[in-house]
This record gives C-alpha cells, structure tokens and sequence, in this order.
C-alpha cells in the first residue's frame, strides 16, 4: 500500500498530463484526485523565501554571501538586473582562469588547423599534411601516429623523434618526488623545470603520472599534459573547463543559465565529425550573444552555424538530382534532418501543426545552405548551384520559384513567428525555470509576450520571473538539479577554490551528464524528474562526500569552515534550515561517531558532504 | 542443475547476510516460499536512430531491392563475407552480422521482418517514446511497457527485478514497479559505508517522495550487489565481449542472470544508427553501418556463448524506432522511413526462420510510397514474450489501446 501510494505522488505530474490530453484514462494510469490541481501556484512565499527562490532559479546556487546581497539590493532589482547581465560587473578571477582555455578563442579554422583530430591524424597518415611544429603537439601526434599504425600493422615510415630519458632532465629526488610526493613536493619540482626542458619532460613523463600530476601543475603546464595525454580531447577539455568556470565564478549567473538552456534547446553532439572543433566558435558566437536577444537571431544564428549544418547534415542537402561536379558522378539530393528537427525541436514543438509534407518542403528550401570546406574549418557558405528554385508551400504560405538564400530566411521568419513556437518556447522556458509542470495560465500569459514583443526573450522571462506563479508554494523548491546544477551549486555554496574543473566534467558523466555529449538533438531534459534514478542518486551522495573532503582533484574546500554544530553546518550549505528529517539524521550522525569514538571529535567537512548529498540539496 | 527459487532466497540470505540480517524483501520473500524454479528473464535492447532494416536482413530476393539502392545495396549471396548471408534463399544477414548465423542455424534466433509501429511519425524522439511507452499515438502514457510487462502478482521480488543499463532509467522501465538503473556494477555504492547508512535513514525519513522512494530501491539493491561485487567476474564458454559500451551492458546483464539475484527484465541500448550520410563506405558492406554491426552482433553472440545453457531462460528482443526509406538517399545513407526489423534470440525461440509477410518494394507498395511497409505490430511480438516468456498474460494492461492480432508463435507453447 506505502508503495502504490508513493508511486501514486510520483507519477502524478505526469499522470496529469494523460488526464488533460485524454479523458478515457486508462490501465495503468493511476491518478490521485489532485493531480490537476494548480492550487499550489497560488500560495505566496514568504519574504526570504522569494530570496531562496529567485537565487536557486536565476543562478547554479548562492554562494556564500549572495542571500545577503539580495536581501539588500532587493529582489526585484536583483532579478532585473540579472536580466541585463551587461549591466552586472564580471567577476575579475573568472578571466585570468580563461586566459589559457586557447581554444575557447580561435577560429573554427585555426581550431581545425591548431587541434590534432582524427581527420588531421589520417591526413598526416596519408602523407597529405605535415607534421605539426609545436614540441608537445608534435609529440602526441607521433604517439597517435605510432598506436595507429601498431593496429593497423604498418611500417614506420619515419622514425620518431629520439625521447630525452627522464632520469635524463631530473635528478632521482626529483622524480621520486614527482611519484611519491606530497602535492606541494610535486609543485616545487615542476615549478623548478627550466623553462627550455618543460616540453622535454611532458613527452618523458609516462601517461598515468601525467594525470596525476595536473593538479600540482599550473595551467599552461597542465595543458601541455592534458595535449600529450589525449590530444584529440584538447577542445573538450577547454569546452569543458570553460563552461563549469563560467557557471561557477560568473556574476552574470542566469546569462550562463541561459547558455545552458539554449545550447542545450539548439544541442550540436561534439563527438560528430567536424563538430570536435566547430563547437567552441558555435557557443561562442551563435549562442551566448543571443541569449536575452530576439529568438528570430538566435534560430537564424544557429540555422547559419557550421556546427549546427553538420550536426543535421543540411550542409549536404542539395535539390534532388543534383550532378556533384568533379569526379566521382555520385548523384547527392535531399536531406530531411534538419527541416525536420527544425520545426520539432527549435521551433513549432512535434505537436506544433507540421505534416511529413512541410518537412520535405522546408527541407528543399534550406538546399545550397552549406559550408565552404568544413573539414577545415570554414564558414558558412550558400551554393546557389544545388539550390532547388521551385515553388514550396511551408505551413500553407507558397514561396515563390526562382528563390535563393531568402527561401530559407523566409522559413526561419514563418516559423518564428508561428503561435505554436511562441507557445512551445514559453513552456520550455517556464518548465526549466519555474516548474516541470508549470501552470497554463502562466504558460500562456509568456506565449503572449512571446507573440507582442516579436519573441524577445528577455521579455519572456521577466514575465515569467515577475508571475505569481513563480513566487508561489508550486515552484519553490519543486526543481529537481540536473546533475550539472548540482555539481556547480555544491562548489558554489562551499566557497570552493576552483583551480581546475575538468575532474568535476568526469564526475558529471558519472551523474549521467557529460557535457557537449548529448548525441540527440532534444539536449538534454529541463525535466528534473529525468534526473532521478538510483546510478545519478549514488554518483551525487560519492561526489557530495568527496568533495568536501578535497578528493575531487583541481577543486580544494575549505572543511574547517564548517562549525561543529550540524544545524549551522546545513544553514551555511542550504542557507536555510534543514529540513527536520535530514536535521535529525545529521545529529544521529555525530551522536553514532561520538559513541564510537568518543576521543574524536566529528569531522565538519563530513557533515558537510553528508548535506551536500542530503535529499535538501538536491532540489532548487 | 536446477536449483530452486527457494533455496537460492535461502542460501543467498545466509551467505550474504547472516541469519537474522537478511534484509526486508529477502526475509519476506523467504517466507512466501515462492514455488517454481530461477526466474525467466526477458532482455529488451533498443537500437536507438533507426537502424536500417534493408540493409541489415536484406531481401535479396527481391529484384526491387538493387533497383532501390544501385550504390548501398548489400550484394546477394555469393558465399562471402562481401555479400549477404543467406538465411532462407530470400533473405540475408549483412555480412557483419555473420556471428549470429550460427545461433540462426541452432534455432535460437527468430528474424522478423516489415515489422514495427503503426504510428507514421518519422520523429526520432516520439517514434522511440511510442515503442517504448508501448503505445502508439499516445503521448501521455506515463510508464514504459518492459515495467507493465513485470507479472503483477509474483509476491516479494527482488530489488533488480528489473534493470536498466545506463546512468538515465530507460523509458521503457518506467513506472509502478521498481526499477534500477545501473551504469557499472562494481561503482553502484556509496564508497563511504557510514555515509552509506546514514543517507540510507536520511532519504528513509525524507518526505520527498520521489527521493526517498528511489532511494530505498537503491540501498536495497547496493545490499544485494555487495556480494556480487567483492567476486571478479570473467565470462563463460570463451566468451569474447567486444569493446564498446553495448558489450559492457550486455556482460553485466549477463553476469546479474548468473548471479540469481532474482532480474526478471533488463535493458540497454545502443546508438548511432541515424545513417543520413555515408552510412556504407567504399563498398556497401564497409562503412558505418558495418562497423556498428559488427560490434553489435559480436556483443549478442558473447552473450548467448557466456550464458550458455542458461539462455534456456533467457529471451533477447531488439528494436529499433522505425526504419529508414526504401531508397537510398543523395549522401550514401538513408532517411527516416517506416517498418524495420526484430530479432528474438534465446532458448525457448523458435528460431531459424523469418517471420512476418514481406509487403514487396515495389513503388505502390511502400508506404507513401518511400518507406516499407508495416506486416506486422512490434506489439505482437513483444505481447507473445510478455505473455508466454515472462507468464504475464494480462497484455491488455501491458499494451493498452491494444487490439491484438494474434501471436506469431516466435516460442513454443
């Protein structure tokens, strides 16, 4: 009976939903009689309850500090100003930790010519590109090189370059040190490498020290580490790096909130190809200066971006029969993937009004969008030649013949402009703010700004962040974090020093998350629900205890921060109370401890991570 | 040598716990004395992007085929591995599926063929939530049919009955009965084992439902996997798992089975089959496509060989959203299309033959004319697993919404 009626309360959201689409519910679709009821949405919070809402929705969780600053700025100003993250002065630290991210900043060309990938590593196979200059580069690519060709069982075909030994560059103590040392030991000794053998020493050092040592190694170093290691994961490593730095350190929180959203509503998979190094120029300029902009930019943005073409395969769509010049007489045509996602995923919601028809004519408009030369990195491109100029119908409006670049454009102005994607953007945008299930009413009320202000989405969300709704009983703590806001929200709330992040991108794809890795277009889920199994819950509770007990590498706490008395411990974490369940396993906790060990006092940092796991933490 | 479900519960309660701290469901399912022997089990694999059916039981038989696919076709047997592999001198498996042949021969492999769902979306996403909410058309349909299919009323189960492989709870198991998901055997613990009981009481006490609800079913299956965990496991037979995330989900599947810790249903998935583009390469038998294949047959044939005769339980069924159209498109590959394949593999399969009616490929007989059309309703397979492998014959609850034509007699009676 407990069971049934756990079960009952868990799936009633979604069995709302079956009753709203379908009065004949049906087999197992059990529902409880309230299961239709907003009535929450309408029960006020208090004055310090609207604080904790709008930092844990608007931000990855409060630092220490932040309620205070709020409380004082007061709310509505704070959220306004959140809305006008050009406005908010950046914090200076998060800079100097971007500085040496290099790939965050090239060219998608510089990017593809700078990176060793896979498509470089078979054109230096084949002969057809030199081997690069860089030392450590070179290097790795010679290691790849060398792994290659033992599988494949080919010859070398030029030697490798002769590898200075390391008993060679550091004397017995030095690299006893390096092995065996504590992390300072370590840090002194590579900090006392000449400058003209540190890239001696990275090629010598064997790879499983290689990563050990990056935590005792500054960031050029680790970089040069982190390139030796796994060359063909240097842009995931600095894609990685960036994103959690930013979400950890930026003042301009709902900006990088909004990142997330909308990389994740417009999601390129970056192990696809070209993708490996066309992602950083993608987030960096389709998608993080339109964040708050007009939503006809963002989707024109996107629709233009080499990442996105190749993702969804449009830059290899051509009118059907079209003759590819040079030599193979292959015969390319039309490809659906794109127009189809277009009008699902970004736009009209699946739901949204479109047939198999539109997709196909949608699909021919966008023809000749392309990209000039993608393996190497180049731009958008629009081939006139595989253009198909007939006439289309897109959603009943007839796009007349003869068209070029503007058919597509023309698409993008119809769809954006469509009630259905006002209606699908506004819920999306309500379900990952305010509630997986966010009120119609509300819902509706965002669509209209949607539709007034021509989809200005800073207009949007401050409908959404000024309702009712969202200060209500419904949405305060109804949230359930995403494995990426609980990893950002347990660094921010402990103050950690953040050194480096890349440990915390692993202990994310433990939490079922790995970043830029999500392989279907959906992105990944708003829904915190999707977020709830038992693989994510004990990657939480692991990462939660290794945290504040410094065993997440790159990232330190500081554990005697932490007061003796387990309430101040959770307030200093939750900035609030606990609740009375968790308050009272806390105590149990070190009441059980001081038994067994009356000597020894508890540790503060454990009661910490046993917070930062608590079932408290995991919603927002 | 057939032990029974009763002294396993006991053996297991003493060995792992000691008598007296055996833990709720194994004391309660002690004194139920279920009757009957090991539990049968029913593995439902999703191949996830819409894995080309023509190309993986390629009818070469017929001529429309080549027509269809001048540069992706697999060519007719021929005796090689650069054709396809004759099954019934109509039908061929892609060369890279040569592994399964054997199993094929043996009968314990069932083909069937212009199967799939009746709803026309070419939407990955609603396609896949349709097969594995088990009802087409239906979107708000909350669970997933594998948890519907668990049989209601077995009394005290196992907290694995039903498993699935990743960190994400697949679709397919969602819902009223518990359910795991697991991404690793050996990391499913809190490493610190105070920590462990006490978020063990704190999530008990919890009045967050959700949390403490699935925080239960966690701690109860981290007590049972504890023993699992402390032995190494190598496979049976001379199995030989390939590299590659489908294989480790089909290996630890395999191990819980050999483990009698009381899974009744598992899942896993694998992806990468939305071949728009180049999906053969050189040849139509190299390319991504093969690739993909090759280790997915590879991974079912370790598994058949490392459960051996425990497969006399076992039932494995693959599917895949939807197809992919009949032609091949301008870029090597193929779009979104209509009715795919199944495959049903163990024991009790009456295998060795291709199921289903062939619709034919000719242009007015593909669905609007670009797709192959549906024979058959990926529901008439899965209600005859449901119903005559797993015992549950309550298929109107299992597939709501659902008329039923009738079994195909893909297992004997």
């Amino acid at each position: 009976m407990r069971k049934l009626l756990a079960w009952t309360i868990r799936w009633s959201v979604l069995a709302a939903l079956v009753l709203a689409s379908s009065p004949a519910s049906f087999g197992a679709a059990k529902t409880s009689p309230t299961a239709l009821d907003y009535s929450a949405f309408g029960r006020k919070l208090s004055k310090e309850e609207q604080i904790l809402q709008a930092v844990n929705r608007l931000t990855f969780g409060p630092r220490p500090g932040d309620v205070e600053e709020i409380r004082k700025l007061g709310v509505k100003k704070w959220i306004d100003l959140q809305l006008h993250p050009e406005r908010i002065l950046e914090n200076p630290a998060l800079a100097g930790k971007l500085e040496p991210l290099e790939s965050l900043r090239l060219t998608q060309a510089d990017a593809a010519r700078n990176y060793p990938n896979p498509q470089m590593i078979r054109a230096i196979v084949a002969g057809r590109e030199p081997m690069p200059e860089d030392p450590v580069t070179r290097a790795a690519v010679q290691s790849v090189l060398h792994r290659v060709r033992v599988k494949r069982d080919m010859p070398e075909s030029d030697p490798l370059d002769p590898v200075t030994p390391l008993e060679d560059l550091l004397s017995r103590d030095q690299i006893r040190a390096l092995r065996n040392g504590t992390l300072d030991e370590k840090r002194a000794v590579l900090a006392a490498i000449p400058e003209n053998k540190v890239d001696d020493v990275v090629i010598a050092l064997p790879p499983g020290l290689r990563f050990q040592l990056m935590p005792a190694a500054s960031a050029a170093l680790r970089r040069k580490l982190m390139l030796m290691n796994a060359p063909q994961q240097l842009i995931s490593y600095d894609l990685t790096e960036g994103k959690l730095l930013r979400a950890i350190l930026s003042n301009r929180q709902l900006e990088q909130e909004l990142v997330d959203f909308w990389y994740n509503h417009f999601n390129v998979f970056l192990d696809k190809g070209a993708d490996r190094f066309l992602v950083p120029s993608y987030e960096r300029e389709a998608i993080r200066p339109r964040v708050l902009a007009h939503f006809r930019d963002l989707l024109e943005a996107t629709a233009l971006s080499p990442a996105m073409l190749f993702y969804l395969d449009n830059w290899q769509s051509v009118a059907p029969n079209t003759q590819r010049g040079g030599k193979g007489k292959q015969v390319r045509g039309l490809n659906e993937n794109y127009a189809r996602e277009l009008m699902e995923l970004h736009t009209l919601g699946v739901d949204g009004g479109y047939t198999q028809k539109d997709v196909t004519e949608v699909a021919r408009c966008f023809t000749g969008w392309t990209i000039r030369a993608p393996r190497d990195g180049g731009g958008f491109f629009f081939n006139e030649r595989v253009h198909d100029k007939g006439e289309k119908v897109v959603l009943g409006v007839t796009i007349a013949a003869g068209g070029g670049k503007e058919d597509g454009e023309r698409v993008l102005d119809i769809l954006a402009n469509h009630p259905s994607t006002a209606r699908f953007i506004s819920r999306k945008l309500a379900e990952r703010f305010v509630a997986d299930d966010p009120p119609p009413e509300l819902v509706a009320r965002m669509a209209k700004t949607f539709h007034d202000t021509h989809g200005d989405i800073r207009a949007v969300l401050k409908t959404a962040f000024t309702s009712k709704e969202f200060f209500s009983q419904g949405a305060y703590r109804a949230k359930m974090k995403s494995p990426f806001e609980m990893i950002v929200s347990a660094v921010r709330a402990t103050g950690a020093d953040v050194d480096f992040a890349f440990p915390l991108g692993n202990r994310l794809t433990q939490l079922g998350e790995p970043l830029y890795r999500k392989l279907e277009p959906t992105g990944y889920s708003n829904l915190g629900s999707e977020w709830t199994t038992s693989a994510s819950l004990l990657a939480r509770m692991n990462f939660a205890l290794d945290l504040v007990q410094n065993r997440v590498p790159g990232v330190k706490v500081n554990a005697s921060a932490y007061e003796a008395d387990t309430a101040g411990v959770a307030r200093q974490i939750l900035f609030r109370d606990a609740s009375p369940e968790t308050q009272a396993a806390l105590e149990k906790a070190v009441a059980d401890q001081r038994e067994k060990n009356p000597n020894q006092a508890a540790r503060p940092g454990w009661i910490a991570g046993l917070v930062l796991g608590s079932p408290d933490f995991q919603r927002r | 040598m057939q032990r029974t479900r009763r002294v396993f519960m006991r053996d297991a309660g003493i060995a792992m716990f000691g008598v007296g701290l055996a833990p709720g469901w194994l004391t309660r399912a002690c004194a139920a004395e279920p009757a009957g022997s090991r539990k049968k089990v029913l593995v439902a694999i999703f191949q996830r992007g819409a894995v080309d059916g023509l190309n993986v039981v390629v009818p070469f038989g017929d001529k429309r085929y080549y027509d269809l696919r001048p540069a992706i076709g697999i060519p007719a047997p021929d005796g090689s591995l650069n054709a396809a592999v004759d099954l019934d001198g109509f039908f061929g498996l892609h060369p890279a599926l040569a592994p399964l042949k054997p199993i094929y021969d043996s009968g314990q492999l069932a083909i069937v063929h212009a199967v799939g769902s009746p709803d026309p979306t070419r939407s990955h996403f609603d396609a896949q939530d349709y097969m594995e909410s088990g009802t087409p058309g239906r979107k708000a349909t909350a669970d997933g049919w594998l948890n519907r299919a668990l049989p209601p009323d077995s009394g005290p189960h196992s907290p694995v009955r039903a498993v699935s492989l990743g960190t994400e709870m697949a679709r397919s198991l969602r819902g009223p009965n518990e359910a795991l998901a697991v991404s690793n055997l050996n990391d499913f613990k809190v490493r610190d084992p105070v920590g462990s009981d006490l978020y063990e009481s704190m999530y008990g006490a919890s009045r967050d439902t959700a949390l403490s609800g699935t925080a239960r079913e966690t701690f109860e299956a981290v007590k049972l996997l504890e023993t699992l965990q402390k032995q190494p496991y190598s496979a049976a037979n001379g199995a030989k798992y390939p590299n590659g995330r489908f294989a480790q989900s089909l290996q630890q599947i395999a191990r819980l089975i050999k483990a009698d810790v009381g899974m009744e249903v598992a899942f896993a998935d694998v992806g990468g089959w939305d071949t728009h583009v180049n999906e053969v390469g050189a040849t139509p038998v190299q390319g991504q496509l093969a690739n993909l294949l090759a280790n997915f047959g590879e991974s079912l044939a370790a598994f058949c060989r490392d459960l051996g005769d425990r497969m006399a339980d076992v039932t494995v069924v693959t599917m895949s959203e939807f197809g992919r159209t009949a032609r091949e498109n301008g870029n090597r590959g193929t779009d979104h299309g209509h009715a795919n394949y199944m495959m049903a593999l163990g024991g009790g399969i009456r295998g060795g033959k291709v199921y289903g009616e062939w619709p034919g490929l000719a242009e007015e007989q593909l669905y609007e004319r670009r797709d192959l059309s549906l024979t058959t309703d990926f529901r008439d397979i899965l209600s005859e697993l449901v119903a005559r492998h797993l015992g549950n014959p309550k298929i109107a609850s299992v597939f709501p919404g659902y008329a039923g034509s009738g079994f195909r007699g893909l297992l004997g009676s």
